[in-house]
């Protein structure tokens, strides 16, 4: 299981609104958010461009790494921080 | 059965209502919806769905969707992409409505289907198949989609305007399309006027009247009598050429209202900061100047392509909102004008739907 912080930018987005902290069971980044998808239909193209690729605009940080592989292995216990990126002045 | 008016209005900071009764004088103001998201498009449906869509720098193009008056809200852009090798998708500008299927329009320039009340989208590809399509270059606005028309009877009829590439016409569903701008000029391409490259800024059509299209352009007004095969020019009797939003009476096809906007040059806003609406009676071919209620002087406000409505009632109220944020309405086809909302964020598009409660 890997925890999850997800912003609330992104959770208001949904009518039946994830919690801001959730437990995934995902070995890949893109299981990760791919398993977000099945829970909450539509997290997918919020968060990936086709490819699928990360959002530009979108950053994750893997125990306060940046990390923009889908393909990353999550090692269980990790905690992951999906942030919008700053933007403006 | 008690009606009220809501006039539908996108802005770049989310969705807002406006409401009053039918007689139209006092209004309240519900929002904002779509979670603060600029919303270039926000409509009612027939069956009182509501659909707003927009775009934002981070999480991308989408369509809200609400199905109870806007207290919750849903959204989806499942399907609204151009592939792993395409144009990145930034906004949707348009969404229309026909015999249950929902269109939207799409910046990169694109047309979408949803035929399951927008949980799902499939892309039109016929449009961006179209010879011409890698030569459509962006305007001001970006290259955008921005008006959708469907045949009111005929499904497999649709005519799409896309900011600068021109108007298109599909008769079969969107498979094949054909170009439709004979007529109107392209002043910003040298040379003899173009097939394609126009810069169409709204383009309408009345159904009582489903040949008769209008369009506000970069270079004119324009109205067409044979379904976009040719335009005349009716820009003559304007005090300019240039505008963005055009609406049509929508009992009297032959009344049409646009409102002349200093050049692309030359700030594009009300002339000389006068705010007026020109009405035609006689389907452009003479104007009358609409400012009573409006600001004569100092009123430096532009109103944006899909910022022009009208509602259904006997005596059609017309509406108009400003990227300034100020939403006019008149509730006597455009005789006198009263500021129903203010403080606003910058308005992007108004429609008005008559709701039965």
């Amino acid at each position: 299981m890997v925890t999850v912080h997800l912003p609330r930018s992104l959770v208001t987005l949904f009518a039946d609104p994830p919690p801001r902290r959730v437990e995934i069971d995902a070995s890949t980044l893109g299981d990760m958010i791919a398993a977000l998808d099945q829970r909450w239909p539509g997290m997918h193209e919020r968060l990936c461009d086709p490819g699928p690729r990360l959002r530009e605009h979108i950053n994750v940080f893997v125990d306060g790494e940046r990390e923009r592989d889908l393909g990353a292995a999550l090692a269980a216990g990790v905690t992951v921080h999906v942030i919008p990126a700053v933007a403006g002045g | 059965m008690s009606q009220r008016v809501q006039v539908l209005v996108g802005t770049k900071k989310g969705a807002f209502i406006i409401e009053s009764d039918t007689a139209r004088r006092t209004w309240t103001t519900r929002g904002p919806f779509c979670d603060l998201w600029p919303t270039h498009h926000f409509i009612r449906t027939s069956d009182g769905t509501l659909f707003a869509g927009g775009g934002n720098p981070w999480y991308g193009a989408t369509v809200f969707r609400s199905a109870d008056d806007g207290s919750t809200w849903t959204q989806s852009s499942r399907g609204i992409d151009y592939g792993a090798d395409g144009p990145k998708m930034r906004s949707i500008w348009h969404v229309a409505q026909t015999n249950g299927t929902l269109y939207v329009g799409a910046e990169p320039a694109g047309l979408f289907r949803s035929d399951d009340s927008g949980q799902t989208w499939l892309h039109v590809a016929g449009l961006r198949e179209h010879p011409s399509q890698p030569e459509w270059e962006p305007g001001a606005g970006g290259l955008i989609l921005h008006s959708i028309v469907p045949h009111p009877t005929d499904a497999e009829r649709l005519w799409i305007a896309i900011s600068a590439a021109g108007t298109f016409e599909t008769t079969d569903g969107g498979q094949t399309w054909a170009t439709r701008n004979k007529g109107v000029r392209a002043d910003f391409i040298p040379g003899p006027t173009p097939e394609f490259g126009h810069c169409v800024h709204k383009l309408k059509l009345n159904p009582a009247e489903p040949d008769t299209l209008y369009q506000q352009n970069h270079c004119g007004v324009y109205r067409s009598d044979d379904g976009g095969r040719e335009w005349v020019d009716l820009s003559p009797g304007l005090p300019s050429e240039f505008g963005f939003p055009l609406q049509i009476h929508p009992h009297d096809p032959s009344t049409i209202y646009v409102i002349p906007h200093a050049g692309p040059e030359d700030g594009r806003q009300m002339v000389e900061g006068h705010a007026q609406v020109f009405r035609s009676r006689d389907r452009g071919e003479s104007w009358q100047p609409l400012d009573k209620g409006l600001p004569h002087q100092n009123a430096y406000l532009t109103v944006l392509r899909e910022a022009m409505a009208a509602d259904s009632l006997d005596r059609a109220g017309i509406y108009f909102g400003t990227s300034a944020g100020h939403l006019f309405a008149s509730s006597d086809e455009g005789d006198s004008w009263q500021m129903i909302a203010d403080y606003l964020p910058s308005i992007w598009s108004v429609e008005v739907a008559v709701v039965d409660d």
